[in-house]
């Protein structure tokens, strides 16, 4: 088998549509919607049962009620719709304080400070220098008047999976709506939302082998959670949000979470697999680290940092394969990672880490490539490197007085 | 991020790489900038008895361009006497390169680097 | 669906080209990179969605920096008028015309709750907007005006860059909703004067999900959708590659065929309306400047939705009236605006053609109605 570059080790950015999901999603891109005719659709279903048909399998993926499921353009809307449309409902009863972590997707961070722009006061967790948050911190930033937290299930850069289910119960205990961004959890970890403490939650279908441009909000019915629409018109979605989305990324998103779900057990212990083959080639090379714990998290992700060696430049180097340093949403700017930040992670190592996430498509020969490819960058780069020759000399980088430039 | 063909072309291909003995009386070195900036450039200069750089090594920490600009002035500086290689401007570089704005500090660092390694030759030598 | 059933709802939705499906399908296989992402699968993606502005703007006669792709006109309208009226803290009152969209007059009316008030513009008899109602209106201090281009129902254009001449002698900001606007007239965002106007990719055979809002760039609007920064930090949110792709080839399309479009589909209704005058319909509208494929009538003593299914079982697709509406037994709130009579505005259905229509299918639809429309009167006559 030969391998095709550049590999596509970016699964967390997005995901390729699966070619069953495109298949089922193209005859509706040549149907009417809202056709009369339509009623008497060519495959026996109407436009409108297939998006029901849909919204059945993305609430089984997830063990919820059908009609706690709502449409939105992607997960960017879904937290925006959760988080915005939860604390305006329920602040004048509740409170003006949101909780949130230092380490959620920017679309959560942003909605939250436009919150606070709105007269809202946050709370952001440092998290553990694992990615992880303490619980008795998280319990410590609870205030009377806090109206909703928001932490995600998996994180989008490092992987890590947080307790849910112990944040979920605390904000019960004191009456806290709890929000959580599930968009790259779905097909990775197990979610039952029947059980689960948890009163909003966002999907994501193109991070499920689903299309790009639509995703989904949770609302739980018992006990019922309001939210403020955000997105008003002709009162689709229960008035909770209008415009017709596109029946065929409906459709494409309920086939991909069903899918997942039949699917979901023998991937995980499959790219588990491929991701420890990845790990332990990469551990071969001196002075890397993995960002993140390594036990509470998707086997799907490996964010490792090289030390010695520039963040930019090993992007160039690693062509070949397409990865991402840091968040695809913030790779445009030349910030470190945020995230690696938050962990603790000196500028240094946040530069050079490089974010490998491993999918449905990713084979063995794509893991060996990746491998023998990063030997021989890293070697190159750290040739180059004045600060490896110096680490090899013994000398301590952090206690060298550097020319400010 | 575009790089131009000559970027590329030192970064694919640096030339001068290495290490000269900073002990030696007839080597200069150079070390600019900070890891926690993204970038660290050490270039050494060694010249002859009749003060001519005969040879030049980089090694740098940093972005392509960074690589780029210390590369090019490595091989720039063979040839020249210490009042010619002081002379060599930023400018020069960027333009050699085609750097776009933002890369720009990276040509400032080269020339920095040479005018450290050139000040720390003149302090070897007997005045 | 029966083959010989009669597509004649093109307001409401169009059937996708296959050019543009065609163009569409690679981002679903093996173009399926994030535009955000550096690598190169990233890259294809930026540059198709980079081509694509370059087409959408073409055919709105904007700038590609002024296009700000959304998830559809109701998206554009929402970010329109939360984005650029809840910026005002002086002037606090947003004016919408009396026949816009919900999707306009909703979120204008939610924005009451943070302290806004609405000013309706009235419309005359025959669907325009009355310049002196905006006139009116504009005597309390505002924020913003939003008037469509072009109705749903009626197909009357708006003489938009006279109202936006009223709304800048003010320094008032001034949105125009142009979704039927689109691939049915000659389009120019520039000449229009406007700040900001919303497009719709479904509209013009393109796939659903995808708009637009065309914005100038002096207007400063707050997002809707905050997060990642894509789309310049106007509206977050990963960008649907495959669907801007197909606006794209959409609005590419019009470039050539526009004017035959127009042609075509005028013709078609022009004869239908001969008709529909000959059986002594009302047809609304029609002393106005109208879209060239949209026909809105009534007639006298038969209900819209009746005969918009008796039609259906006749195998013709038409509507009773907006889309979104079409649920509700309420009249037309465009026909209550234009002051038509309940009962008349209770019998208005909508016949909207399309490029691929025929001569026989109107003439076929003609006879239908004719035969109809006798049905019906029967019937109501026994049931009086």
């Amino acid at each position: 088998m030969t391998v095709h570059t550049p590999i596509y080790l970016d699964y967390s950015a997005t995901t390729p549509v699966d070619p069953r999901v495109a298949e089922k999603m193209i005859p509706y891109i040549t149907e009417h919607f809202g056709n009369p005719a339509s009623r008497s659709h060519p495959f026996g279903w109407t436009a409108e049962q297939a998006v029901e048909e849909a919204r059945d399998e993305v609430a089984k993926l997830v063990n919820a009620d059908p009609r706690e499921i709502v449409w939105t353009s992607g997960a960017t809307e879904s937290n925006n719709l959760a988080i915005k449309g939860a604390a305006n409902f329920y602040s004048g009863t509740k409170g003006k304080h949101i909780i949130t972590v230092q380490t959620e997707h920017k679309a959560v961070i942003d909605a939250v400070r436009e919150l606070e722009r709105q007269g809202f006061t946050a709370t952001y967790l440092a998290p553990e220098p694992n990615g992880l948050i303490d619980l008795e911190k998280f319990k410590a930033a609870i205030r009377p008047d806090t109206v909703l937290a928001s932490v995600m299930l998996v994180n989008n850069e490092i992987g890590v999976i947080q307790d849910i289910t112990a944040i979920g119960n605390i904000c019960r205990e004191n009456n806290v709506i709890f929000h959580v961004d599930a968009a790259q959890a779905t097909g990775k970890v197990e979610i039952d939302l029947e059980n689960l403490p948890v009163d909003l939650m966002s999907f994501s279908a193109h991070k499920t082998y689903g299309p790009k441009g639509i995703g989904a909000l949770y609302v739980r019915r018992k006990p019922r959670i309001r939210i403020e629409a955000q997105m008003h018109g002709g009162g689709h979605e229960r008035g909770m949000r209008s415009g017709t989305l596109a029946t065929h990324q409906i459709v494409g998103m309920g086939e991909a979470f069903r899918i997942a779900r039949l699917e979901m057990k023998a991937e995980n212990l499959q790219i588990r697999r491929l991701r420890d083959r990845l790990l332990s080639g990469l551990e071969e090379i001196d002075e890397v680290y993995v960002n993140g714990d390594m036990h509470q998290r998707v086997p799907h992700n490996l964010n490792i940092s090289f030390n010695f060696v520039e963040g930019e430049s090993l992007i160039m180097a690693v062509k070949n394969i397409a990865v991402s340093s840091g968040s695809a949403c913030t790779s445009a700017s030349l910030e470190p990672s945020y995230v690696l930040r938050a962990l603790g992670r000196s500028d240094e190592l946040a530069h050079s880490s490089i974010r490998f996430s491993i999918g449905r498509f990713t084979t063995e020969e794509d893991v060996d490539y990746t491998i023998a490819l990063m030997k021989s960058k890293i070697g190159k780069l750290r040739e180059l490197s004045p600060l490896w020759e110096m680490h090899l000399d013994g000398i301590d980088l952090s206690k060298v007085e550097w020319a400010a430039h | 991020m575009a790089y131009s063909d000559k970027v590329l072309d030192h970064y694919e291909n640096p030339r001068n790489v290495g290490t000269l003995d900073k002990n030696d009386p007839h080597v200069g070195t150079g070390m600019v900038g900070a890891p926690a900036c993204g970038d660290v450039m050490k270039l050494q200069i060694k010249v002859n008895d009749s003060g001519i750089i005969e040879d030049a090594k980089f090694k740098t920490y940093g972005c392509g361009s960074a690589i780029a600009s210390s590369s090019l002035v490595t091989e720039w500086l063979k040839g020249k006497t210490l009042d010619q290689a002081a002379e060599i401007k930023n400018s020069a570089i960027a333009e050699e390169l085609a750097l776009p704005p933002v890369k720009i500090h990276c040509s400032v660092l080269a020339e920095d680097a040479i005018k450290a390694a050139v000040a720390d030759l003149k302090s070897k030598q007997p005045a | 669906m029966s083959h010989q059933h009669i597509y004649l709802d093109n307001n409401g939705t169009t059937l996708i080209d296959p050019r543009v499906l065609d163009a569409m399908l690679p981002y679903f296989s093996n173009q399926y990179g994030n535009a955000t992402s550096r690598h190169l699968f990233g890259r294809a993606a930026r540059q198709a969605l980079d081509l694509a502005r370059e087409q959408v703007a073409e055919a709105a006669g904007a700038h590609p920096s002024q296009v700000t792709f959304t998830s559809g006109g109701t998206e554009s309208n929402n970010f329109a008028i939360n984005g650029m009226a809840s910026n005002n803290e002086v002037a606090r009152q947003i004016a919408v015309s009396a026949i816009e969209h919900p999707s306009v007059t909703r979120p204008a009316f939610a924005l009451r709750t943070k302290g806004f008030r609405v000013g309706v513009i009235a419309a005359d008899h025959f669907g325009k907007i009355d310049p002196l109602s905006l006139e009116v209106a504009l005597e309390k201090p505002t924020s913003l005006v939003s008037v469509m281009l072009a109705n749903n129902e009626t197909g009357v254009i708006q003489d938009i860059k006279m109202l936006t001449e009223i709304a800048k002698s003010k320094g008032v900001l001034f949105h125009t909703d142009a979704v039927q606007a689109l691939g049915k007239l000659p389009l120019s965002f520039e000449k229009l004067g406007v700040d900001a106007m919303t497009i719709s990719s479904h509209k013009v055979n393109g796939p659903q999900g995808i708009g637009a809002l065309i914005l100038n760039k002096r207007v400063d609007i707050q997002p809707l959708l905050h997060g990642g920064g894509q789309e310049k930090g106007l509206r977050s949110g990963t960008e649907n590659v495959a669907a801007i792709v197909g606006f794209g080839a959409a609005c590419a399309l019009l470039k050539n065929e526009l004017a035959t479009r127009t042609e075509t589909t005028q013709k078609l209704r022009d004869s239908l309306e001969r008709e529909l005058v000959a059986m002594g319909a009302n047809i609304f509208g029609d002393k106005s400047h109208r879209l060239a494929n949209t026909s809105f009538f009534a007639f006298n003593e038969i209900e819209g939705e009746t005969l918009v299914m008796a039609l259906d079982r006749k195998g013709f697709a038409v509507a009773s009236g907006s889309a979104c509406s079409s649920d509700s037994t309420e009249p037309s709130h465009v026909l209550m605006a234009m002051g038509v009579a309940p009962d008349i505005a209770r019998g208005a259905i909508r016949v909207s053609f399309g490029a691929n229509n025929t001569n026989q299918q109107v003439t076929d639809l003609v006879t239908t109605l004719q035969s109809e429309v006798q049905r019906l009167r029967q019937l109501t006559a026994i049931a009086v």
